[in-house]
């Protein structure tokens, strides 16, 4: 499966998750800035890309939750450290962090969650097969 | 007012479907003002049943240890339901994993389709629960849990007591 074909099918299960339109879904687009996405529609998407696909996608895979865990190494004043971008690289190794790097704020880490983040891990999966 | 939006489990196979049967009566006190001369059911109630229906089938399907919330539905209505009619859900389980669970569901009143929704339901733990809710796993406490023992009963899938 090509990275286009893969687009098209998490296009298609992001349009029905999250009631988009077909041209609102780019590679770029923000889950949550961009297409609304709440937190209950991310489990709603890994079921619909399983089902999609036909092999589990465990959550943390894909949308990990509390990687810091309050870590005082990782987050500082706000922002995290260059420690915490090495953890969060490590932990989201799909997600394009050039831009975020710019200005590593806690509360932006949410535009991680892109369409090219879901892409990107699902080619790695595909082609492992 | 007892939150029980189903009368009978009419068939229970476990981590697959449930169907449970809701009749409609006019003595029910909602009838009254919705609407005043006309009456019909609710579709938020109608929802209800149907996602009591599916609500069970998820929380049976981890012996009723999870807490199971109702997270996300989509509906499309066909048509209206009356006093007097019985409406029929059908839940089937489409997905299912630690996080949660999907169901596509039917509600008809004999052939007649009224509606059908796709609904998904989360696991949640103690600590996710919002403030002030106790740890009841919801729906499952009580006169549903009840209803479904019956059902296992009249199915022979009761495991002894």
């Amino acid at each position: 499966m090509t990275h286009d074909e893969i687009f098209a099918k998490v296009r298609v299960t992001l349009v029905d998750a999250l009631n988009v339109d077909d041209n609102e879904v780019t590679p770029t687009s923000r889950l949550k800035g961009d297409l609304n996405a709440e937190s209950i529609d991310f489990l709603d998407i890994v079921f619909r890309l399983e089902r999609q696909f036909g092999f589990s996608i465990p959550r943390e895979d894909l949308f990990p939750e509390a990687i810091f865990q309050g870590d005082p190494k990782f987050v500082a004043g706000g922002k995290i450290t260059e420690s915490g971008l090495v953890e969060l690289q490590s932990k989201m190794p799909y997600a394009d962090l050039t831009e975020f790097r710019k200005d590593p704020r806690l509360d932006k880490m949410e535009d991680l969650f892109t369409v090219d983040l879901i892409v990107n891990y699902l080619e790695s999966r595909v082609n492992k097969k | 007012m007892r939150w029980t939006w189903i009368d009978r489990f009419v068939a229970f196979e476990p981590r697959k479907s449930a169907v449970a049967v809701k009749n409609l009566s006019l003595a029910e006190d909602h009838f009254a003002d919705h609407f005043p001369g006309f009456p019909v059911m609710p579709a938020s109630l109608i929802l209800e049943g149907l996602a009591q229906t599916g609500g069970i089938l998820i929380g049976h399907a981890n012996n009723f240890e999870k807490n199971v919330v109702l997270a996300k539905m989509s509906a499309k209505f066909h048509r209206e339901a009356v006093p007097g009619e019985q409406l029929t859900y059908t839940t089937t389980l489409v997905d299912l994993n630690d996080t949660g669970g999907r169901v596509n569901g039917t509600v008809h009143v004999g052939d007649g389709l009224v509606a059908e929704a796709e609904i998904m339901f989360a696991h949640v733990s103690p600590a996710q629960l919002p403030p002030g809710m106790p740890d009841a796993k919801f729906v499952f406490s009580g006169e549903l849990a009840y209803l479904l023992k019956m059902a296992e009963a009249a199915t022979g899938t009761a495991k002894p007591a």
